[in-house]
């Protein structure tokens, strides 16, 4: 037996999973509750000693962590053009498993300067205009960065022509600033994994040690990475395989959360038809969306907002005056568990809205328009609708025994046509919630973590 | 970096024409420009976005599909609003329905603030030397 132990340091849990190498199999799992005033260090030992009553003591060969704690990786980017290096700005901090706080475009006022004091990011991504592009944006901003008075790290990837100037004007200011490539070197070409590169890097070196892991780190063999970004891995390595083995190909993962549902989409997503012209920023083949206003406690209300309360009232079976009591309860006391027969119907209800609400963001759209000569296309984003499986993680979905009928809310519906969204998919379900950790797995042994996913993900049927 | 003259191209509005916008991106090429080729069916803010981002020099229009008028006409406001002051504006092709007076359509278009209008059958030459004249 070759045991090692992966560890994901959440805001509300710590979970570890520990695998054996040699069998290539999940050993065993285990969560400890933890609060933002508990040391992280209690919340894994806590974890470790429901791990080894399970599973007894063992000597683990390696520890890999990674994280979300303390609010995950808070990030604010900007960008020149909204639709373009504003959005690759966002498109890199969402891969790299950030939380992004907001995005900027155009020029940065004194506004903005005093809204990013008081949102406090980790990291900051300055970009804009492509390279030999648009100079001035790019440094107006990094004046407006210079007088912040703050130390969060600052990310320069725009206009290599402006970068120096960037640079310049942000150390004489006490700053801490890294450079790399520009996310848009030429107009619509994405290159997002520098920034991203740097992210990591900014990252292991001084979030960890801010938000207090440190102490945890000396027991901890390798990469520490947000936990979006280690799920990001993983659907990645589960899609395309590896040297050895084969992938499964196109797929949907959806993580709904309490306070956000994260959408993951493996494809390049290209359009279907020949008549179909892509519009907008290329996609990158992995990414990530994330839903700031979808979640099944935090931000129930925003499941309400966007699926609207009569669709919450037929899909749980309650009554509106019902509906909206419950509400009151799970969003007052978030840490409610669907414990009696209404509960458990208002959560299918939220958790079904949620999957179609992020999904239906997540994917791309169609449009039609006419031209003289008949009906041409146009197409914004990914379109998903020959993607063939759709993986359902997160705590408040996988242990749900309706989840198949919660999963079917990720299919294309004939009454937005327009909407990309698969239109026939195996439902599997991360079951021993591990996806975190074969992310982490993958960046040791891919083959060992592809082959405990694709032993681990339970089908539970076709939705179509 | 470039000293390069940098342009931003494109067919707009629903019009499908490809043939043309690609030999005028080769044209263009060769001649030493730096060029942006937004292809086809491509909307004013789509230039206006990429001609930003690129810091152009020039947004040259192309139109064949007869509907040039409707679709041109606000992007020179629109380039004013977006900061894109005094950007060169060019338009080409068969920017009107069916055959009419040059010297009225080309006016009608210097109106709408398009710097200089080519007519049907325009060889990418001629317009490469307007270029260098006007980005000198
Ligand atoms: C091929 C073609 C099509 C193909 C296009 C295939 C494709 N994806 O490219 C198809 C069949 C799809 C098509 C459809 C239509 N077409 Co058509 N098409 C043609 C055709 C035969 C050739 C176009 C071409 O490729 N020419 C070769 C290239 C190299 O030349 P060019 O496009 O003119 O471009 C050069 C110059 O004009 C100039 N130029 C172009 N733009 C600019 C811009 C600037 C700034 C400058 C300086 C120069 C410049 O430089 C280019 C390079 O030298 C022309 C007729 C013709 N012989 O020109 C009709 C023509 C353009 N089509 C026409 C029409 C009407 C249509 C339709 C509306 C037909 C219909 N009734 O449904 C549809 C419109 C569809 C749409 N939404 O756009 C008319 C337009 C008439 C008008 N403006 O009043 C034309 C002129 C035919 C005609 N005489 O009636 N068409």
């Amino acid at each position: 037996m070759k045991p090692i132990l992966m560890i994901d340091f959440g805001s509300t849990n710590t979970k570890v999973t520990a695998v054996d190498l040699d069998e290539q199999k999940v050993l065993g799992t285990a969560a400890s509750y933890t609060t933002v005033q508990t040391d992280v260090n209690d919340g894994l030992n806590n974890a470790l000693k429901l791990l080894s009553e399970k599973i007894g003591d063992l000597e683990y060969e390696h520890r890999y962590a990674c994280s979300s704690a303390a609010g995950g990786l808070k990030m604010i980017s900007c960008g020149l053009v909204p639709e373009l290096t504003a959005e690759a700005a966002r498109q890199a901090s969402l891969g790299a498993g950030a939380k992004v706080m907001k995005v900027y475009s155009y020029q940065m006022t004194e506004d903005d300067a005093e809204e990013i004091q008081q949102l406090k990011p980790d990291i900051f991504l300055l970009t804009g205009g492509t390279d030999g592009g648009n100079k001035e944006n790019i440094i107006e901003n990094a004046k407006i960065l210079a007088q912040i008075p703050l130390d969060f790290p600052i990310i320069i990837a725009g206009n290599r022509t402006a970068a120096r100037t960037c640079e310049k004007i942000l150390t004489e200011a006490g700053k801490n600033v890294k450079v790399c490539e520009n996310v848009m070197p030429k107009f619509n070409q994405l290159n997002i994994g520098p920034a991203q590169d740097v992210i990591r890097e900014v990252f292991l070196d001084r979030i960890i040690k801010a938000k207090g892991l440190s102490k945890a780190s000396q027991l901890i063999s390798g990469i520490m990475m947000p936990t979006p970004a280690a799920v990001l891995a993983a659907m990645e390595l589960l899609s395309k395989g590896t040297e050895n083995q084969p992938g499964w190909g196109e797929l949907v993962a959806v993580d709904v959360g309490g306070a956000t549902t994260d959408i993951y989409s493996m494809t390049e997503g290209l359009p279907e038809r020949t008549n179909t012209v892509l519009k907008g920023l290329p996609e990158p083949y992995a990414k990530r969306t994330v839903e700031g206003d979808i979640g099944m406690r935090y931000s129930a209300n925003g499941i309400v907002e966007a699926g609207g309360l009569a669709n919450v009232c037929r899909l749980s079976g309650l009554s509106e005056d019902r509906v909206c009591e419950l509400m009151e309860l799970i969003t007052t006391h978030t840490d409610t568990m669907p414990t009696t027969e209404e509960l458990r119907n208002l959560d299918f209800a939220l958790a079904s809205l949620a999957i179609k609400t992020g999904v239906t963001r997540h994917a791309g759209t169609l449009e039609k328009v006419y031209t003289p000569l008949g009906e041409a296309y146009a197409q914004t984003g990914k379109d998903l609708s020959r993607v063939d499986k759709v993986v359902i993680t997160g705590g408040s979905l996988i242990h749900v025994d309706t989840v198949d009928k919660i999963a079917a809310h990720a299919l294309y519906d004939m009454k937005e046509p327009g909407s990309l969204k698969p239109q026939r998919f195996e439902v599997l379900v991360d079951k021993q919630y591990i996806l975190s950790a074969m992310g982490l797995l993958s960046q040791y042994e891919p083959d060992i973590a592809l082959n405990i996913m694709k032993k681990e993900l339970k089908s539970y049927g076709i939705a179509e | 970096m470039s000293e390069k003259k940098k342009l931003v191209i494109g067919v707009i509005g629903a019009d499908v024409h490809a043939v043309g916008i690609q030999i005028l991106n080769h044209a263009f090429e060769a001649a030493g420009f730096d060029v942006t080729n937004l292809g086809v069916m491509v909307s004013q803010e789509e230039f206006i976005a990429a001609a930003t981002e690129t810091a152009a020099d020039a947004i040259l229009v192309s139109s064949l599909y007869g509907h040039g008028e409707l679709d041109c006409r606000g992007l020179r406001e629109k380039c004013d609003e977006a900061g894109l002051k005094d950007i060169l504006l060019y338009v080409g092709g068969n920017i009107v329905v069916g055959k009419q007076p040059f010297n009225e359509v080309e006016a009608r278009f210097k109106k709408m603030g398009y710097n200089r209008v080519f007519g049907p059958g325009t060889a990418p030459e001629e317009t490469i030397a307007a270029l260098n004249e006007d980005l000198k």
